[in-house]
């Protein structure tokens, strides 16, 4: 490893005599000033983001307090695979990101740029098996409220695969839109509870806020990604790497809890 | 660069004021100086108040005589979910904090500007934003659902409820803005010397606000997109026809609007607490017990939202130990009142307009924290709920409170806004009609709940209730009266007003340093941090016509 | 390693051997949560997935969030967050356990008639 050599972090700018670095807005006292002012700013923001979501996990809890049946029955229609495989996705993008922080902070302008790019390629990633999964539950007619119709096959689908091991549902989803071999499956977990469709409208409420907020990230990070290949980032002024980075981890934060409070329910 | 520039070559030339420094409506609209969005903000929230006091005049009109005169109950339901919706997200909310609060706060900690100016106006421009929603609303149908939005109504309404719903959202991004922005700067942007008990309250009030801000507005925010999504798709979650919980929406809503009640009130006490020492020109008593009692309140503000739920099918455990805990927030208010009150006796007093705004406040703040009481104790709410006991305790807070010290606040920064004094007389004599005017409004609603009358109602058949409500609505237009009155005197002094001193009250706190009004870059020096409270060495100099510090030592005086 | 990396205005940087370790930890963990969910645990179930999920949270803030590393008052800050986040949660929860029965009552009601 050649990180070594780039330890030496370049001398702290002179505080006042000096000329002002253009990236120091006039009414901080210098780089510091700035960059501890903006980090406090973005945990702040992170704050009012967490209590967002918490309305979300608060409905869950509720619902799924008084209503386990509803939750054990239409979890079974997630894909816990492509779930499975977003979250590592979700994770990876988020070691990009930390790294494209100390990348910024070294001063490696190269790793920076590849960093940036390989995070926004997770989120589009992700972005992506989200859009498979949707198109999934709208083909299904697993829609939240009044849209909420499902698919003969589809409940099928599940009484086929609830014998097998979740981790198989993925291949069955594939073989959903060929509904002549399944004539022989009937749903094992017995009759459908009542107010299914509960369940998909907060799981459509929280993948889709959080989708949108994975979405957002892109366009920051894409505007990161222009900046960083101009070159304006160096070790003293690397602020919002730093802070859009705090932003995305929060985003697969929020994630981690998705996951398994939505496709992992027994 | 700019700034080390200015200070060495034009050092004491007269250099133009934040107005005049530069024209045109873009270097308005596309500022970055605190001081211009805060006047912006100003000439914005006015506008909407006016907008819902019309709304309000309306509805009172309306109530003169039981039955029908010009709206019927439809009509009525708009009238009064519009005024509800205009006053608190336009106007309450945003009033202390964005306009007064962003004029003043850099100035009072002697800095350049907030930490984040353009989130500042880009809260601004949320703001406005916003509010074109509500334009919207007006023009396509209206709003009838209360501005509490609850389910299942707000579900089925056949009214604008998307574009309000949305509207409000949009203005709780702007007040999270504000909410951050305040936060850091008090944080990292304090000068050297002034540490956290060395500030002035009035920024520990608009501490505790952020916090708040910060705190319960998200949760506004998912609660009308889950009511945007439940009206969209029908998702059961808080609509019971399917399935869903509607007492879950008025937690899901309270958790915001009861914190949001003090989003309303601790900037109020913040002014009165500045005002209250400044004209009785003697240190404000108990400095950290006001400010701890503003940190207290914003706390304990989150731990009683349910008393807005004690009829409304909320279990009796939790009404007990919600009824419970909402006493305890009467003990950090009394401390506050108890304080002025402190600071008041043996002071010497100058009844000012501004000082008559803040007793009128401290008088009127006690007659509405009193009557929660009754409202925050079960058995009794279950009695006055939904009555106009509970209207007439909420104006008094949010009216006789928060309006009357925006208003105080109003009066004695105007010389430092816009460089003129106003009519002394005027102002006075406007304050002292809306002062009337507003009790005769408000207080015969108190009377007029605990007989029965219920809130919300455009019709009433009792020949009981008809004195009350003509009383009220002979109150609401001297209200009416008294705040035209004080536009009329404020824009008057714009004009031919004299020149205003830089410190014309002879108070401590830094933003009477800068000229009046300030310039762009606020302070030449940096001023000397001094105690905030503490008025030995502050003199009447005839030359300003205001006053001047004897001494330029720095304060050594601590808390 | 003793010489730890500073960047200007002595910010931690993290070691691409930690960032790698806490990204393994984080794929283990979720590998590990999948797996049990396959099993069943009874009423452990939903404690199980939460507890994994928490400390992949507090891997993800301690580390690639530099919380460790960070001025104390981030950390006081969110959780400060989360204690809100509780009460409001709590409350909710108690509250509605607390009249599900009404809810329940009301709905028999409604079917019998």
């Amino acid at each position: 490893m050649t990180i070594a050599n780039q330890v030496a972090a370049p001398p702290h700018v002179e505080e006042h005599a000096a000329p002002r670095a253009p990236f120091i807005a006039e009414h901080f006292e210098g780089a510091e000033h700035q960059f501890e002012s903006g980090k406090l700013g973005m945990w702040i923001f992170l704050v009012t983001e967490i209590l967002f979501f918490s309305g979300m996990f608060c409905a869950y809890a509720v619902y799924r307090s008084q209503h386990p049946e509803i939750f054990s029955y239409a979890s079974q229609f997630l894909d816990s695979t492509m779930g499975g495989i977003n979250t590592v996705v979700l994770i990876c993008s988020s070691l990009t990101a930390a790294w494209s922080v100390r990348c910024a902070q070294l001063g490696q302008r190269k790793g920076l740029i590849l960093t940036l790019a390989l995070t926004i390629l997770g989120a589009f990633g992700f972005l992506g098996i989200k859009y498979v999964e949707y198109s999934h539950k709208f083909h299904d007619g697993l829609l939240p409220g009044k849209y909420y119709h499902v698919q003969s096959e589809a409940v099928a689908d599940v009484g086929l695969d609830a014998s097998i091991p979740a981790a198989t549902e993925g291949e069955s989803h594939e073989a959903a839109p060929e509904p002549a071999h399944d004539s022989g499956h009937a749903p094992v977990e017995g009759p459908e509870p009542a107010n299914v469709k509960i369940f998909f409208g907060i799981y459509f409420a929280m993948t889709g806020v959080h989708g949108l907020h994975v979405i957002i990230g892109i366009g920051v990070y894409v505007w990161l990604l222009v900046r960083a290949i101009k070159g304006h980032f160096r070790p003293d002024y690397y602020g919002p790497v730093d802070f859009t980075a705090l932003y995305w981890h929060l985003v697969d934060l929020i994630w981690i809890f998705l996951f398994p409070l939505l496709y992992l329910i027994h | 660069m700019s700034t080390t520039h200015t200070q060495t070559a034009v050092a004491t030339a007269a250099e133009p004021d934040y107005l005049s420094c530069s024209k045109g409506w873009k270097s308005w609209l596309l500022t970055l100086d605190h001081k211009r969005i805060g006047v912006m903000y100003l000439i914005a929230i006015s506008a909407s108040f006016f907008l819902g006091g019309l709304f309000a005049l309306a509805l009172r009109l309306e109530l003169f005589h039981p039955g029908k005169d010009f709206v019927d109950g439809d009509g009525y339901n708009q009238l009064f979910t519009l005024h509800g919706a205009v006053m608190v997200f336009l106007f309450i909310i945003p009033g202390i904090p964005a306009a007064l609060g962003n004029f003043v706060l850099p100035l009072m900690l002697g800095a350049k500007d907030v930490a984040f100016p353009r989130m500042n106006l880009a809260s601004f421009w949320l703001w406005l934003f916003g509010a074109i929603f509500f334009v919207f609303v007006l023009a396509s149908g209206g709003l009838d659902t209360g501005w509490t939005f609850y389910t299942p109504y707000s579900v089925e309404a056949q009214t604008a409820v998307i574009f309000a719903a949305t509207g409000a959202f949009i203005l709780g991004f702007s007040s999270i803005f504000t909410g951050i922005n305040f936060i850091v700067t008090i944080h990292k942007m304090r000068p050297a010397g002034m540490t956290w008990f060395r500030m002035p309250l009035f920024l520990w009030g608009m501490y505790a606000t952020a916090i708040i801000q910060v705190l319960a507005t998200p949760v506004l925010g998912i609660t009308l997109l889950l009511l945007i999504f439940e009206r969209v798709t029908g998702a059961g979650i808080f609509d019971p026809h399917n399935g869903g919980d509607p007492i879950l929406f008025q937690h899901f809503f309270w958790f915001y609007s009861h914190p949001a009640v003090y989003i309303m009130i601790l900037p109020a006490m913040a002014i009165v607490s500045e005002l209250v020492s400044v004209f009785s020109r003697k240190p404000i008593f108990g400095y950290k017990m006001i400010a701890y009692s503003s940190v207290a309140i914003a706390l304990l503000g989150f731990l009683v939202w349910g008393h807005h739920m004690f009829t409304s099918g909320q279990s009796k455990l939790a009404g007990a130990i919600f009824s419970a805990l909402t006493f305890s927030v009467s003990i950090p208010s009394a401390i506050k009142v108890f304080n002025w009150l402190a600071t008041l006796y043996k002071g010497s007093i100058s009844l000012a307009t501004p000082m008559l705004y803040a007793l009128a406040f401290i008088f009127l703040f006690l007659i509405g924290g009193l009557t929660g009481l009754f409202l925050g104790t079960l058995s009794t709410d279950v009695h006055l709920h939904d009555t106009y006991f509970i209207v007439a305790h909420f104006h008094y807070v949010m009216v006789g409170g928060t309006l009357f010290a925006f208003l105080g606040g109003l009066h004695y920064w105007w010389p430092k806004m816009f460089g003129r004094m106003y009519s002394a007389r005027g102002s006075a004599i406007a304050c002292l009609v809306s002062f009337v005017g507003f009790n005769v409004a408000f207080f015969p609603m108190f009377p007029l709940g605990a007989k029965g009358m219920p809130r919300r109602y455009w019709y009433y058949l009792e020949e009981d209730f008809i004195s009350y409500h003509q009383l009220a609505t002979v109150g609401t237009v001297l209200l009416g009266c008294g705040l035209l009155g004080i536009v009329v005197v404020l824009l008057k002094s714009l004009k031919n007003g004299e020149r205003a001193p830089a410190n014309p009250w002879g108070a401590a706190t830094m933003e009477w340093e800068a000229a009046s009004p300030p310039i762009h870059h606020n302070f030449h020096h940096t001023p000397a941090v001094h105690d905030p409270y503490d008025f030995g060495d502050l003199r009447f100099d005839p030359a300003q016509g205001g006053y001047a510090r004897t001494s330029n030592a720095t304060a050594t005086a601590t808390h | 390693m003793s010489h730890e990396e500073h960047a200007a205005g002595g910010a931690h940087v993290m070691s691409p051997k930690v960032l790698l370790g806490i990204w393994g930890a984080l794929i283990f963990l979720t590998a590990l949560t999948v797996w049990s969910a396959q099993h069943d645990l009874g009423r452990i179930d939903l404690v199980v997935a939460m507890g994994i999920a928490t400390i992949k949270a507090s891997l993800v803030a301690l580390y690639f969030m530099h919380l460790r590393y960070d001025k104390g008052f981030h950390g006081v800050v969110i959780i400060g967050a989360l204690v809100f986040v509780f009460l409001f949660v709590s409350m909710v929860l108690l509250d509605r356990n607390q009249y599900q029965a009404d809810i329940d009552a009301r709905t028999i009601e409604l079917e019998a008639r």
